[in-house]
């Protein structure tokens, strides 16, 4: 490796190889950067922010920036983390996060970031919209309620799958959503199959493996056992 | 001459459980033995558990539960005008919780499903006594309305992080929860 390559993340070395962006080199390094929409096994999205961190005194998203030598990140000042937590406060309002009543509740990436921020409330007016549930397929529950249009499924179903089981369609916060390829847009009229990689890459509570809600039991899951910040892997989840 | 030693005022608290389940109030209660050293530092006003029925002065207010009918904005308001502290304790208080499920469907519907259509019930009708509150269209926290400077998710939140939360305060300290005593289910 080239001694070189390296750039400054809150004061600490990480070293890259060219062509890494800032957020691969610091999870390849161990270190955790807050995100949704970015997964290490895919292109970045760019689309939830979360991963906003300040490159040389100003603002970029880590899941896009290429990392370049020499370069000054900041990423977990509390400026940073405030306005990461005011994002996740509107991800909460905007839609129906109920985690009490919620199968992913522990194992969820929102809920996990949102316990690392610190987000006790949603400060913001709750919007409470209406959004469907497709209960249609025999082995997979649809719950839009908790969509934060990450796009993983998307790409996942598009790129490892071969299918393009979803796609993202429609504007405004009434419009914008996750659609189903299928002439009746229920999901039990696609190939969509539990084998999919698309159906466990949901980082929230959308689509959900029937019949296995609570095989592990609240407290004792993936996040109730250790915070996310100490969880930092590049491999597949 | 040695004086005697000024007794330690305590700090006046009132709970109410507005659209909750008192839940809250139960893992309140599972401070267990605690309740004993805490009695010496705070003292309770308006509260389930001492039936005073309106609150006066206190230093601190604690909120479970969300607003689903005007009585609870009445309640919620008469803790902000009397409370110096108000804290949003739990789910619902929070977010609306379970109660904020009923938002999707129209009022009116849900009243004649459960009071007229439904099996198992007298079908006399939907309530109508002047009597009792009139529901909301929507449940909606509380920090909608009226200003809450601290908030406790969970749950319940678990007794640990109530317990965390009045010591803090008592110590002076703004309260924080860390990994295990921070959660939203």
């Amino acid at each position: 490796m080239n001694e070189t390559n390296t750039f400054l993340l809150d004061g600490e070395e990480i070293p890259f190889t060219p062509g890494q962006t800032i957020i691969q080199a610091a999870t390849a390094h161990g270190v955790y950067i807050p995100h949704l929409c970015w997964h290490p096994e895919f292109k970045a999205h760019g689309s939830c922010k979360i991963c906003t961190v300040k490159v040389n005194g100003r603002f970029g998203s880590s899941c896009t920036m290429a990392a370049q030598a020499g370069m000054n990140v900041e990423n977990r000042s509390t400026e940073l983390d405030d306005k990461r937590r005011t994002l996740l406060q509107m991800y909460f309002v905007e839609g129906n996060h109920f985690c009490p009543s919620c199968e992913k509740s522990g194992n969820c990436s929102l809920q996990a970031t949102a316990y690392e921020l610190k987000m006790v409330s949603p400060h913001f007016d709750m919007f409470y919209p209406d959004r469907p549930v497709d209960a249609s397929h025999p082995d997979i529950l649809l719950d839009f309620n908790r969509c934060i249009m990450c796009s993983l499924c998307v790409t996942a179903s598009r790129e490892v799958d071969g299918k393009n089981v979803f796609s993202m369609g429609g504007r405004g916060l009434l419009g914008r959503r996750i659609h189903i390829s299928s002439e009746s847009g229920k999901l039990a009229d696609t190939d969509f199959a539990l084998t999919d990689r698309a159906a466990s890459i949901c980082p929230v509570g959308v689509i959900l493996p029937k019949r296995k809600g609570f095989a592990v039991p609240i407290g004792e899951r993936k996040y109730d056992k250790l915070p996310i910040n100490l969880q930092v892997t590049e491999e597949t989840q | 001459m040695n004086a005697p030693a000024p007794a330690v005022k305590k700090l006046r608290v009132a709970t109410t459980s507005l659209a909750g389940c008192f839940g809250c109030h139960m893992s309140f209660l599972d401070i267990d033995e605690r309740i004993i050293p805490l009695l010496d530092l705070i003292e309770f006003d308006r509260s389930p558990l001492t039936d005073i029925k309106h609150c006066g002065p206190c230093d601190l207010g604690i909120i479970e539960g969300g607003l689903c009918n005007a009585e609870n904005v009445h309640v919620l308001r008469e803790f902000r005008k009397n409370c110096k502290f108000l804290v949003a304790m739990g789910a619902c208080a929070i977010n609306g919780g379970l109660p904020a499920q009923r938002n999707h469907l129209d009022l009116r519907d849900v009243l004649e499903e459960v009071y007229q259509t439904d099996v198992g019930l007298s079908h006399g009708g939907i309530p109508n006594d002047p009597e009792l509150p009139l529901p909301l269209n929507e449940v909606h926290p509380i920090h909608e309305v009226v200003k809450i400077d601290y908030f406790l998710p969970g749950c319940p939140p678990p007794a640990d992080a109530i317990w965390k939360l009045l010591t803090d305060l008592l110590a002076g300290r703004t309260p924080t929860l860390g990994h295990g005593l921070m959660h939203y289910d």
